[in-house]
Order: C-alpha cells, then sequence, then structure tokens
C-alpha cells in the first residue's frame, strides 16, 4: 500500500502527469455532461462518427503541417456536428446512416491521407496514437492545457447556463417550437458544444474510444437514478471518478491511458448495474 | 375576428398533397374535434398550425403570439424510457417565458404546482415519469401544456392507448378546461367522444374537407350520419 502511495506521489511531482490528471479530469467531466443528452436523444453514435471526422481533419492537419491542429479540427468537427443533428431530424436518409457514412469515409480518407503525406518516420505509431490516445495525454504541451482548460470551462458554462434548455430539447422538442421557444438555436448550441467536446476527448482517449467517455457514465447513472437532475450530476461524478482511477493506474502500470480509463468505465457500470437489481430486489 | 383563421390551406409531405383548400375558423372558447381516418392529414394539419410544418400553399391567421399556444403531443419512444421527475416535464413548458434566463422564478415554480394540482397529480411531483401508468403520463404533458398557455391548447390524440377509465377522466378534464375558456383543438378517432365533448366538428377525408361546422349540423350532415351514425351503431 504504502509503495503505491509513494509511487504516486512521485508521479505527481511531475508535472505531465499533473496536465494529464487535469485535462482528463475536465475532458471526463465535459463529456458525460452531454452523454446524458446524447444517450437519451438516441444520438450515442453521434460522439463515434464525430471522432472519425476529427482523425480525418487531424490527419489532413498533420499532412499540412499545421503548427496547433486545434485550428483545423475544431471548425471542422463543428461543422460536421451541425450538419449530423439537422441530418437527423429531417431528410430521407437517417441519422444512423448519415453517421455510419460519414465515419468510415472520413476514417478512411484521414488513414489515406497520412499514408500519402505523412513524413512522419513512425507512421503507425502516429495512427494508433490518434486512434487510441496511447500516450498523447502525458505529452501535452502547456499551450494546449491552457486550451484544453478554457475550451472545458465554456462546455461547463454552456451547459450550467442552458440546463433547462437543454432538458426539453432532449425531452420534447417539438413541443419547444410549437409554444414559442427557440429549439432550433439550443440544438446548434448542442451540436457545437458536442464537437468540442470530441475534439477535447482525442487527446485523453484517442477517436475510437470516445464513445465511451460519453455513454458509459450516463448509461450507469441511469441504472440507478431517476430524475434528470440526479442523472446528470452522477454521471459527473462516474466520470470524474474513473478518469482519476484510470489515469492514476495507467501510469505505474504502464498501461495506455485511454484504454485504461474506458476499462475502470466498465467495471463502474457493471456495479450501478447490480446495484440496481439489488436495490431493485429489496 | 377568430382566435385562429386558415384560409385555403392546402398540406402535404414530399410533394404529395393530403388535405387541400381547407378553410375553417376557431373562437376563443370553442371547442374544435378533428376527426377522420388514418392517413387524413390530421397530425399534419395540427403540426402546420404549430409552425412545426410549413404548408403548401393558404394561410394561417391568428393574432396569438408564438408562446400563447400549448400542446400535447403524441408520445414519443423516446420519453417513454426518459429519466425525468413529474416536476420536471411539468416546468419544462414554462420556458417560453424565460428566453435566456437560466432558472425559472418562483412565481413560475408556483404555475407548475397550480397546474399539477389543477389535474390532481401534485402527489406524482417527485416520481419518475416512465413509471407511471399511461393516465398519468398524459395528465403530466397535458399540466405542462397549460404551463404554455391558458388561451389555446392542441390536443394529438390526447387519450390514444388509455384505459376506459383514464380516457372518461382525461375527457372530464379537457371538458373542464374548455369551461374555464381555454380554447381546445384535439385530433380524435373517438368519433363518439367527439360529438359528445366538442362544439365544432372538422371533419377531415381523402383530399377536402368533408365537413366543417357545429356539432349539431355535423350529426345532420351526411358525414356525421354515416361515420357518428355507424360508430353509434357498432357500439350499441
Amino acid at each position: 500500500m504504502l509503495e503505491i502511495y509513494h509511487s504516486l506521489a512521485d508521479a505527481m511531482s511531475y508535472s505531465f502527469v499533473r496536465y494529464a490528471l487535469i485535462v482528463g479530469v475536465l475532458i471526463a467531466l465535459c463529456a458525460s455532461f452531454l452523454g446524458v443528452t446524447l444517450v437519451l436523444k438516441r444520438f450515442s453514435f453521434i460522439g463515434d462518427g464525430l471522432s472519425h471526422v476529427a482523425f480525418g481533419a487531424m490527419a489532413v492537419a498533420i499532412a499540412l503541417n499545421f503548427s496547433n491542429n486545434f485550428l483545423l479540427v475544431l471548425p471542422v468537427t463543428i461543422i460536421c456536428a451541425i450538419i449530423l443533428l439537422r441530418m437527423g431530424q429531417n431528410s430521407k436518409i437517417k441519422g444512423d446512416a448519415a453517421i455510419a457514412m460519414l465515419s468510415v469515409g472520413t476514417l478512411a480518407i484521414g488513414y489515406l491521407i497520412m499514408n500519402l503525406f505523412s513524413k512522419s518516420s513512425n507512421l503507425s505509431g502516429d495512427v494508433c496514437s490518434t486512434l487510441f490516445g496511447s500516450t498523447k495525454i502525458l505529452t501535452l504541451s502547456p499551450t494546449e492545457v491552457w486550451l484544453s482548460v478554457g475550451l472545458s470551462i465554456l462546455v461547463i458554462a454552456v451547459f450550467v447556463v442552458f440546463y433547462h434548455k437543454i432538458f426539453a430539447v432532449t425531452f420534447d422538442e417539438d413541443f419547444l417550437v410549437a409554444t414559442g421557444v427557440k429549439a432550433k438555436t439550443y440544438n446548434l448550441i448542442l451540436a457545437v458544444v458536442i464537437a468540442i467536446v470530441i475534439v477535447l476527448a482525442m487527446n485523453l482517449v484517442g477517436a475510437l474510444l470516445i464513445s465511451a467517455l460519453v455513454i458509459f457514465p450516463a448509461l450507469s447513472a441511469m441504472r440507478v437514478f431517476k430524475n434528470f437532475k440526479a442523472v446528470t450530476i452522477c454521471s459527473v461524478c462516474i466520470a470524474v471518478v474513473c478518469a482519476v482511477l484510470g489515469i492514476l493506474i495507467s501510469i505505474p502500470a504502464q498501461t495506455p491511458v485511454g484504454s485504461t480509463i474506458v476499462a475502470v468505465n466498465i467495471v463502474g457500470f457493471i456495479i450501478f448495474t447490480v446495484a440496481a437489481l439489488i436495490s431493485r430486489r429489496s | 375576428m377568430p382566435q385562429l383563421y386558415c384560409k385555403n390551406l392546402t398540406l402535404g409531405y414530399d410533394g404529395k398533397t393530403v388535405i387541400s383548400e381547407l378553410s375553417f375558423s376557431v373562437n376563443a372558447g370553442d371547442y374544435l374535434c378533428i376527426v377522420g381516418e388514418n392517413g387524413s392529414g390530421k397530425s399534419t394539419l395540427m403540426k402546420t398550425i404549430l409552425k412545426l410544418k410549413s404548408p403548401m400553399a393558404g394561410e394561417i391567421i391568428t393574432e396569438m403570439a408564438e408562446n400563447e399556444i400549448g400542446y400535447l403531443p403524441q408520445q414519443t419512444a423516446i420519453q417513454r424510457d426518459f429519466p425525468a421527475s413529474v416536476r420536471e416535464v411539468v416546468l419544462s413548458g414554462l420556458l417560453n417565458r424565460c428566453g435566456l434566463r437560466p432558472y425559472y422564478k418562483a412565481e413560475e415554480k408556483n404555475i407548475a404546482l397550480e397546474n399539477m394540482e389543477k389535474l390532481g397529480i401534485s402527489s406524482l411531483a417527485k416520481l419518475c415519469y416512465r413509471e407511471l401508468s399511461g393516465g398519468q403520463q398524459q395528465k403530466v404533458l397535458l399540466a405542462r401544456a397549460l404551463c404554455a398557455t391558458r388561451k389555446i391548447l392542441l390536443l394529438d390524440e390526447p387519450v390514444a392507448g388509455l384505459d376506459p377509465k383514464a380516457t372518461s377522466e382525461m375527457y372530464k378534464l379537457i371538458a373542464q378546461l374548455n369551461a374555464a375558456q381555454t380554447t381546445i383543438i384535439m385530433i380524435s378517432h373517438d368519433i363518439l367522444a367527439a360529438v359528445e365533448y366538442a362544439s365544432h366538428i372538422l371533419h377531415v377525408g381523402s383530399q377536402s374537407a368533408l365537413f366543417f361546422g357545429t356539432k349539431e349540423d355535423y350529426l345532420k350532415s351526411d358525414a356525421g350520419r354515416i361515420y357518428a351514425g355507424s360508430a353509434g351503431d357498432g357500439n350499441a
């Protein structure tokens, strides 16, 4: 026990570990805020689709030698998020098919571009870390940390200010439009926020695992709690605890950060499912 | 000046016309039932009145502001397993007075409470919406609609899927609201109830309105005799 404590204390003395913890917790928190809405709106896969878009954009940014990849990835992802949310509402291509199309399409193009243009000697390493975020979170520069912190605070602020609107848009959009509320605007805000969270989360767990951060905390919380506020608060707590545990376990165990966090989330989900079963019995 | 006047409306989707040249008006305090077969365009008509869809031709003239309409939609699959408390759902009806304000005022919370009391669901406030019975859920949605306005309520098949007891309770509540001067526009499959409670009937059939007028005239009309008459015989 003491040994673990020492190795943790040791790890905490490195700035990159502290950065990873701060950014990791903030990202997990943002992702879980949205998770409740996305799961309830049947949009769980939007996170997945958008993360592939972000991957494609990232590949282009790397190929073009952008100094800061955020500058390209963020706007592209935001635009795709808006398109996807719009499409989900009224079009002949159903929402899930549109997402599937966009996600595999951008994934393929992204990999293609990386192969064609990348000057890196370690291409498969680059691809792997973009997809699974293997070490990205531990190599953040101070600029990236501040950018992540800033964007996370923005997401949290938007969520707090629009909490009631987000609830209502999730529960029944038609009612809002009918009674004269600008539901379309709130949907748009939601789309932008989703995109920001996806791009942020790519740093933490990589493009392929983002959905896990979005979906697991919300689903775990929904096992046990029965009103929107409690579900939201609980899923945020789960996400933060899982992110901290995941990062702290991964450092001494030398496992990839992203997949460790997701593994902890899975354990959390199992615990909550069992807890729900037990409480229903008694 | 009627509260709502629909003039030469042509409605449809994907370029296909379902209703053409439909005109009718609704005065404050009316209880209008829209009846007709499946696919006759009842829901499309209601969505057009609510501005969820735009008409292919014609216009809707009203002096009401956008936030003076209450709506009770048909339940969606999403709502059936939504983790929300009754209070949260009812409160969301008040959003149309909030604008950008991020919280509900005490006065607005009181309106929500009053409406829950009025419909006899205040004891359910803390319960989970998805665990209520169908009748209770409809009352919750009705309370939410009342929070949005007292002027006019549009109800899309409010008794669909309810058992007979819950159905008659629902009809009584709606009749009470109408007696208190709330205009009601209701889509219904239940022609007998429509004839019993409504003041006016709009019967939409394939392509055009078969009938619009007061209930008394409807019963004397061809459409009324065929539909209300045969429904009556069937149930007798």
